[in-house]
């Protein structure tokens, strides 16, 4: 994907070679190479008998306890915004991260913008494929948020009343 | 008064230098009009008819002194020099300039004060009764626990794009003051037999299109387990509610779908997740929030005060307002007092000048503790007045055009901006509030009436929360020209009911007159004192329908 965003050990940067090519279109002739692909299509090439690695996305209507059985050998989950208004995919990722013990990396795909990367980030995305119509450059910038957070979140599950 | 320490303050500046880029980005054209949006919503500015308006929170409706008179200052430096005081304890301006809002905020963050989450689909203000913590009727103390929602409902990351707006009410008194059954979350807290602090959960309340009563989920819920209740609430809400259409949103649609029992499991087992973890409150910090509302140093005083006693009964217009304006107080010798904006053809329902806004900071400071609320029926309230000082106070405000005694009658209309101010009302609010404060103008007669809430909504989203009231009325659009349904019946409050629609709506010349009918009828078939609320539930509509219908007035 281009215009991505990644952060690896803390370190935001924008990622310039990734693999990955997001499918959203299931009944389209599959591309080459490493795919994302939506729920139904991904689980239909799992039962193959030599599955392909391929990476999954979730839309919002997708419950994530569905991937729970597969968590072992996904190499990357992404969920849709597709609407940056939507906001379940942060209880998507909440739940992945923190009740389904999802440690691989964790993508927002859709309407990714820069005024929601830092709510992104406390859910446990650690991937934004930035819309490509947005500069990745100036979406860096949104990332880091604000220095305090009130309640607790997906990277800091203590409150600040239990840390001020 | 809570006040902020360093993580409050730090949260509130880098706020205001957030939104500071965001509308230097909008105007440049960076960020596009749907982009911009919610972003605007979350720190409070609306795009009304006019102008901008900015709607600054007042956390549960308790404000400083000094805090009152920044928002003086805001509306003399950059509005018209007066704000509106809403039903959820905020404060609205309606000539806001885009380009002068960072500016607001930062002033207000000087004092301690955001807009943040008054307006969005968010969790929004949290709000209380006008009398917390002093109220003679009061149980617990409801602002610490108010105040750690706020913060936890604070740009929390994971619930800023609900299906729609998330409103949490708490009250603790035996007369329920915050309307805990109109709101999304309604929180009642009560002592057990050793004295420790459980919550009531209601969910599922609210009015506009769809007016629905709250539903209880939880008795007996220990306070510690309050922020992971309300979490495991809003991730049910947030994955679940319906986003395919806006006004079948909040979250009492999907509690209407799912039914109160299927709904409390899912609740329940969410919170079986999150029960006794991190989010659980810590005794230490309920001490550190509470340290904040210990009460002031009062005064031993005779409960009785010989002079205060001489002057209700040298003056009856200063009696009359007692009765009406002055409430008891926890402590001997102290009231609290509610000072109208209701003043009839003067001014609209909620509406206060920035030099009434200095008034009333000089007379907290003058007679109270230096602390102010606003009540969710557009009052301002003094909380801690002496009552040998009422007299004292009573002469300013008269002067002031504060001192209306209609607290709880028929001219204390809570009314919604309406046609006037808001894009999305069908008719005007504030004439018809006037044109019903002017056929009432005599104060016998309104006090002979006593208790009677009126409540105007210039449309379905019933801001003015017309539903409740004992008489509503609803602003609606015919072919274009406006048109009022009245209801009757509704009440506030632990007897909270949704009011009847007597019948065809009216044009707003005319309801002054079915107002009168209305009343006319009550007269005729109250027995002694009986409340307004009382005959209606005892009669029925059917009396006041004939009265209204089957005369002079021509229904549309």
């Amino acid at each position: 994907m281009n215009n991505l965003l990644s952060l690896e050990q803390g370190v935001a940067a924008i990622k310039r070679d990734d693999p990955w090519t997001l499918v959203r279109d299931a009944e389209a002739p599959l591309p080459e190479g490493a795919l994302i692909l939506p729920l139904a299509l991904w689980l239909s090439r799992r039962i193959a008998p030599d599955p392909p690695h391929d990476a999954v996305w979730l839309g919002p209507d997708d419950e994530v306890e569905h991937l729970q059985p597969w968590l072992e050998v996904l190499p990357l989950i992404a969920l849709d915004f597709p609407s940056f208004r939507d906001g379940r995919a942060y209880s998507q990722a909440y739940l992945l991260r923190t009740r389904m013990g999802w440690h691989g990396e964790l993508r927002a795909v859709g309407d990714v913008l820069r005024d929601q990367l830092s709510h992104m980030r406390q859910c446990g995305f650690d991937g934004f494929a930035v819309r490509e119509d947005k500069s990745a450059a100036d979406a860096l910038k949104g990332l880091a948020g604000m220095s305090v957070s009130y309640g607790r979140s997906v990277i800091e599950p203590r409150p600040l009343f239990r840390r001020r | 008064m809570y006040r902020y320490d360093e993580y409050d303050r730090a949260l509130v500046f880098e706020r205001v230098a957030q939104f500071r880029d965001q509308v230097e980005r909008f105007i440049a054209g960076d960020l596009s009009e749907e982009e911009f949006l919610p972003l605007r919503l979350q720190n409070g500015l609306y795009l009304q008819k006019h102008a901008y308006m900015l709607r600054v929170a007042i956390p549960y409706g308790t404000l400083g002194a000094q805090q009152l008179r920044t928002l003086a200052s805001i509306a003399r430096d950059y509005d018209r020099g007066y704000g509106h005081f809403t039903t959820r304890q905020n404060m609205q301006f309606n000539w806001i300039e885009l380009q002068q809002v960072p500016d607001i905020l930062q002033r207000l963050a000087e004092v301690d004060m955001h807009a943040i989450q008054t307006s969005g689909n968010c969790v929004r203000n949290i709000t209380t009764e006008a009398f917390a913590g002093v109220a003679a009727d009061e149980l617990l103390d409801p602002r610490p626990l108010a105040e750690i929602l706020r913060q936890w409902s604070t740009i929390n990351p994971e619930f800023l794009f609900l299906p729609r707006k998330f409103k949490i009410a708490i009250c603790s008194a035996h007369q329920d003051r915050a309307a805990i059954m109109m709101h999304d979350i309604g929180l009642y807290l009560y002592p057990d037999t050793d004295g420790q602090m459980l919550l009531r959960v209601l969910v599922g309340g609210g009015l506009g299109r769809t007016p629905i009563l709250g539903l209880q989920i939880r008795e007996g819920l220990p306070w510690q387990h309050l922020l992971s209740y309300v979490e495991a609430v809003l991730r049910v809400y947030n994955r679940h509610g319906r986003r395919d259409n806006k006004y079948k949103a909040r979250i009492k649609i999907l509690v209407k779908a799912l039914g109160i029992e299927a709904f409390s499991r899912e609740v329940e087992e969410e919170w079986q997740h999150l029960r006794d973890g991190p989010a659980q409150l810590t005794t230490d910090e309920y001490q550190r929030v509470a340290a904040a509302f210990v009460p002031p140093p009062y005064q031993a005083l005779p409960d009785t005060d010989l002079d205060y006693g001489t002057q209700m009964a040298d003056s009856p217009a200063f009696a009359r307002w007692v009765t009406r304006n002055v409430q008891p107080h926890k402590v001997p010798g102290y009231s609290s007092v509610v000072l109208s904006t209701k003043p009839g053809i003067a001014a609209p329902p909620g509406d206060v000048t920035a030099a009434q806004m200095d008034a009333v900071a000089q007379w907290a400071e003058q007679f109270g503790f230096g602390e102010i609320r606003i009540a969710h029926e557009q009052n301002i309230v003094l909380p801690d007045v002496p009552k040998a000082r009422l007299h004292a106070l009573w002469s300013l405000a008269c002067a002031q055009g504060l001192g209306s005694a209609n607290v709880g009658l028929l001219t204390d209309i809570i009314a919604c901006p309406g046609g006037d101010f808001c894009a999305l009302a069908n008719a005007k609010s504030i004439p018809i509030a006037q044109a019903i404060q002017q056929r009432f103008d005599n104060l016998d007669y309104l006090h002979d009436l006593g208790d009677i809430s009126l409540n105007i909504s210039g449309c379905i989203n019933a801001c003015g929360h017309h539903h409740i009231g004992n008489i509503g009325i609803l602003g609606v659009d015919k072919n274009g020209s406006e048109w009022y349904q009245i209801t009757l019946g509704g009440a506030q409050g632990k007897a909270s009911a949704l009011g009847k629609v007597i019948g065809p709506a009216f044009s707003a010349a005319q309801v002054p007159d079915v107002i009168s009918r209305l009343i006319a009828t009550y007269v005729r078939y109250r027995e002694s004192d009986e409340p307004f609320i009382d005959t209606v539930q005892r009669i029925g509509l059917e009396p006041f329908k004939e009265r209204v219908y089957g005369a002079m007035v021509q229904p549309a």
